[in-house]
């Protein structure tokens, strides 16, 4: 039995090993030398894990009486997430070893953080969610604050650790109102308490841990944390926060609606389409004044959740599977949008300022033409995958009779389009100045936005293949 | 040939493909090599539609030439031209060797430029081509993105403005018939167009906010899609776009934004509202005619005070469009050939307006009616060539023109007869404001320092306006050309739309008694 189990979680264990071993190793010999070398290995093994957990897994298992489920959906939330992880930590290399940023802890906090996220999808029940929860959300407080000497970037982390902590707070004490009505923790004996009908009690318990997972996703009205943290974090590791941790947070708030309150959809539809179209509206609206190109993408990753918990709202397979695919499709496009800010330098410091962009096409056509693709795909303009990812959601939104959020959405979706033309406007249309970025081509950056342009362009054609795998996984998830 | 329509389409896609990743250098070789490239891509774009036309069966109401695959999220790849649409596909490919001949003379970021052009003839073509709903959006919504950098990277002074109205205006037309159009999806199971022709949705009344909804379902759906049609075509009161992106277009954008991209609008009409909400189009059919109407006469005065050439065709435009609209939704055989050889010779006269504003443009530099006077003493060719195209605007029977008024307005007049009585007025507005410029411009003795050493029109730009003058005229002495074409669909049409609104009439009248 207990080989059973532990065959099941072996992904992970062989991650946490890999981290812990890393640390020891690292520690006594050659400490900060041997952070490049750790920061391949690491995204090799995020790669390997992803490819094993792909062509593996079968069916749905569950380990330790029914504590860590493995089943489509967690699968597909597993590579999706250990791909994100490997392209980000790849990215990041180049730019933190620049600036001195480069220590061995950085790849095995990220390690650690991804061992947390792959629990999280994998919960089936309480315990164990706050654990990959904690795990996943200790190991990000620090890297955020990974410029010591920054007075921003510990702003940041500090903020970040002292609201994540408040909304863990929350959840914990959600999870406990639902303990204590529904008698277990997991949720295969939670969803049975529903059956007739969620109770005060459990409804208290709903609620709050809604209020935790909406913190977790930065879904309006519990996304201020978002820009500043953002803004005052490396820009490597803003681009983290912006793509694996989004997939597990979502997936995480997925599994506990259908794993353990599918029964009772009425109860927190009207909540979720309450997040998702305030996040819409709110991600829109605050992004036009920003000048700062990462404040910017936290407001865009904020009206982005909003979108995807549209999928979440409709509370059906198909809502489920639209979450997925545009969750899969925002992580595309923002790897490629970070690789762009991760370029984006004068006189070899980082520039954040949307103004420095002026008249960028001139200089680096074919740079300006992946973004212009890029922002497009972000704005939802079609034939670019982001339209379709919208489609997605509008269409599960509206079969299950939210048309009224879906016309809010699109609706949003206008305002939004406006302060991407900005960034277009500025690399186009500006005027020459002064300012000028520098002209420097690191090939891995180079690469990885010309390949997430391609991709939000070359998906029209069948999306890679992914709507089989977001179905089978979401008809794991709700049935 | 089995999929002879994608190879019409995706031609200029090819073309612009090669140029952005195989074409180097900025230098006048390059520049010129650009432009002969998609010179030749436009060119043997309009060859190949040619087989088109020529293997095209007019008696055949259906849809012919068409391919089909399967696509992602059970939507399909799915085109094929009818009646209806042939002709738009043609006024594509025709007028788009002309638009890139036309951008000759421009010299800055050439490459870019005719990437533009080529990418946008790909995308007006497929939306004229589409048999799937979603293909249909994709097409029609992805054409804003290269339309907005036209103007936003060539244009005039206040460009931004311009580029940032037309695209967030018809970008929220547009998303909300995206609502609408995952809502057929979600009624009828699918989005096969013409399918969805034959598809009954609702019609039974509901309230909304504690508003009945006459014809239910059908209406709301037809508002979703008049939000897009409406502001693209564009209609009064939401047509305020047009004169800002017309006049800071540059010139080939104005040709193709006044001669095609206009045309989507009454395309669209043409083959969502009226055949999938018939109950919807004649519930709503009054407020059309009279916005038409009131466009007609309303923008007409808006264009006497002009003092830009650009802005005056702009808003002229927007009167002819009137005509197109206010045709369509009269639901008669007149009404809807009229209203399709409208918009055909509104792209070959508009066109060839915003042309002959370029070829002054280019010499002096600005657009400035006042700037002008007495050209015929030096510039006697253009002269010609710009009264011919000033008459047909106004209507003068023997050019297109006059047919597609004509036809449009006795179609009107059999519905509403007080419509056709304002409409009317509108010509002779027409005339006043075309004449008027024309005399401005034109006419008089030339006395202004600057007009002195004017050039009459090179070769190039003679031969530029052959092919307009050739079409206008050939369509005004023989309209039987295109209706002859469009005629077998458009009765199909009227009769369906009559059938489906004599049921639901019948059907009220039932639950009334």
């Amino acid at each position: 039995m207990l080989s059973q189990d532990l065959t099941t979680i072996m992904p992970e264990i062989i991650l946490s090993l890999f981290a812990m071993g890393a640390l020891l190793a690292a520690v006594y010999t050659v400490k900060d030398k041997a952070a490049p070398l750790l920061v391949w290995i690491t995204s090799g093994l995020f790669v390997a894990l992803a490819f094993w957990i792909a062509t593996t897994g079968e069916g749905t298992t569950t380990a330790f009486s029914g504590m860590f489920v493995d089943d489509a959906f967690s699968r597909f939330a597993k590579v999706a997430i250990l791909l994100a992880a490997a392209a980000v930590l790849v990215m990041s290399q180049d730019y933190m070893a620049k600036r001195d940023l480069l220590r061995f802890e950085y790849p095995i906090l990220i390690a650690l953080s991804v061992v947390g996220m792959m629990m999280m999808v994998s919960a089936g029940d309480l315990m164990s969610l706050y654990m990959g929860l904690e795990l996943q959300s200790l190991a990000l407080y620090v890297v955020a604050s990974l410029r010591r000497d920054s007075i921003k970037s510990t702003e940041a982390g500090l903020k970040y650790f002292v609201l994540g902590a408040l909304s863990s707070g929350l959840l914990l004490y959600g999870a406990s109102l639902t303990y204590g009505f529904a008698g277990t923790t997991s949720f295969a004996g939670i969803i049975e308490a529903t059956d007739g009908g969620v109770s005060l009690g459990l409804l208290f318990g709903l609620v709050f841990m809604t209020t935790g997972f909406a913190f977790k996703v930065s879904a309006a009205p519990f996304h201020m944390w978002t820009p500043d943290v953002y803004e005052g974090s490396p820009t490597p590791v803003t681009a983290f926060f912006a793509t694996a941790p989004k997939i597990a947070a979502m997936a995480l708030f997925a599994r506990v609606m259908h794993d353990a309150f599918g029964r009772s959809v009425d109860d927190w539809q009207q909540i979720v389409a309450f997040l998702s179209v305030l996040s819409m509206f709110i991600g829109g609206i605050a992004a036009i004044g920003q000048t700062d190109i990462k404040r910017l993408m936290a407001y865009s990753s904020i009206a982005h959740m909003g979108f995807a918990l549209m999928g979440l709202a409709a509370g059906t397979a198909f809502g489920v599977q639209a979450m997925l695919v545009y969750l899969v499709i925002y992580v595309a496009m923002n790897i490629g949008t970070f690789a762009f800010i991760l370029s984006m330098e004068k006189d070899g410091m980082p520039v954040t300022n949307i103004a420095s962009l002026q008249m960028y096409s001139k200089r680096e056509p074919l740079k300006a033409l992946a973004m212009l693709i890029l922002l497009f795909s972000l704005a939802g303009v079609p034939p670019m995958l982001g339209f379709f990812g919208k489609f997605y959601v509008l269409k599960a939104a509206y079969d299950a009779g939210l048309g009224w959020l879906a016309v809010a959405g699109v609706v949003a979706s206008v305002i939004g389009a406006f302060y991407y033309l900005r960034i277009v406007f500025f690399m186009y249309f500006g005027s020459e100045q002064d300012v000028q970025l520098d002209r420097n081509g690191s090939p891995v950056l180079w690469g990885f936005l010309v390949a997430s342009a391609a991709v939000m362009i070359l998906g029209v054609v069948n999306l890679f293949g992914i709507e089989p795998l977001a179905e089978a996984a979401s008809l794991a998830l709700v049935n | 040939m089995d999929n002879l329509l994608s190879i019409t389409t995706f031609i200029p896609a090819i073309a612009a493909g090669i140029l952005a990743l195989f074409l180097r250098g900025d230098d006048e070789a390059a520049q010129r090599n650009a432009k002969w490239l998609a010179m030749a891509a436009t060119a043997m774009t309009f060859v190949v539609s040619l087989f088109i036309l020529i293997g095209f069966n007019p008696q055949d109401t259906g849809f012919q030439f068409v391919e089909e695959r399967t696509w992602i999220m059970g939507l399909n790849y799915k085109m094929g031209v009818d009646g209806i649409s042939i002709l738009f596909v043609m006024l594509t490919t025709f007028l788009m060797p002309i638009v890139i001949a036309s951008c000759w003379s421009v010299n800055t970021r050439v490459k870019e430029y005719m990437i533009a052009f080529l990418l946008l003839e790909t995308l007006m073509l497929g939306v004229f081509m589409a048999l799937d709903l979603v293909l249909f959006y994709l097409f029609f919504e992805a054409g804003l993105i290269p339309m907005f950098l036209i103007i936003g990277i060539w244009g005039g002074a206040n460009r931004v403005y311009a580029s940032f109205k037309f695209f967030l205006y018809t970008f929220l037309g547009s998303v909300l018939m995206l609502v609408a159009m995952v809502g057929m999806y979600s009624a009828a199971g699918t989005t096969d167009i013409p399918s969805l022709m034959g598809f009954p949705f609702g019609t039974d009344d509901f309230p909304i906010l504690g508003i009945q909804i006459v014809g239910g379902m059908q209406t709301l759906l037809w508002l979703a899609f008049f939000a897009s049609f409406a502001v693209k075509m564009p209609m009064w009161p939401v047509h305020t776009w047009l004169p800002d992106a017309h006049v800071q277009a540059p010139t080939a954008g104005s040709v193709v934004l006044a001669s095609i991209l206009l045309k989507m609008g009454g395309y669209g009409f043409l083959r969502f509202s009226l055949p999938m909400f018939p109950v919807g189009s004649d519930v709503m059919a009054p407020l059309v005619l009279w916005m038409s109407a009131i466009a007609i006469v309303y923008t007409s005065l808006v264009a006497l005070v002009q003092e830009d050439m650009k802005k005056l065709i702009a808003y002229s435009s927007v009167a002819h469009m009137g005509f197109v609209t206010m045709g369509i939704f009269t639901f008669n055989q007149q009404g809807l050939d009229g209203a399709i050889f409208q918009m055909i010779s509104h792209g070959f006269i508009a066109g060839a307006l915003f042309l002959c504003v370029g070829v002054i443009y280019d010499r002096m530099h600005t657009r400035d009616i006042d700037a002008y006077g007495g050209l015929v003493n030096r510039m006697p060719a253009y002269a010609m060539i710009f009264m011919f195209f000033t008459m047909a605007n106004v209507g003068l029977p023997g050019t297109s023109g006059f047919v597609g008024e004509f036809l449009t307005l006795v179609g009107v007049f059999q519905v509403n007869t007080w419509v056709a009585a304002v409409a009317t007025s509108g010509v002779i507005l027409s005339a006043a404001y075309a004449l008027w410029l024309y005399r401005r411009v034109v006419m008089g003795d030339l006395i202004k320092e600057s007009l002195k050493t004017i050039t009459d029109m090179t070769t190039r730009e003679r031969w530029i306006f052959a092919p307009l003058v050739f079409m206008t005229l050939l369509l005004g002495i023989y309209p039987a050309l295109v209706t002859d074409i469009i005629g077998p669909s458009v009765t199909a049409l009227v009769g369906q739309v009559e059938t489906a609104q004599a049921a639901y009439d019948a059907a009220t009248q039932m639950a009334q008694n």
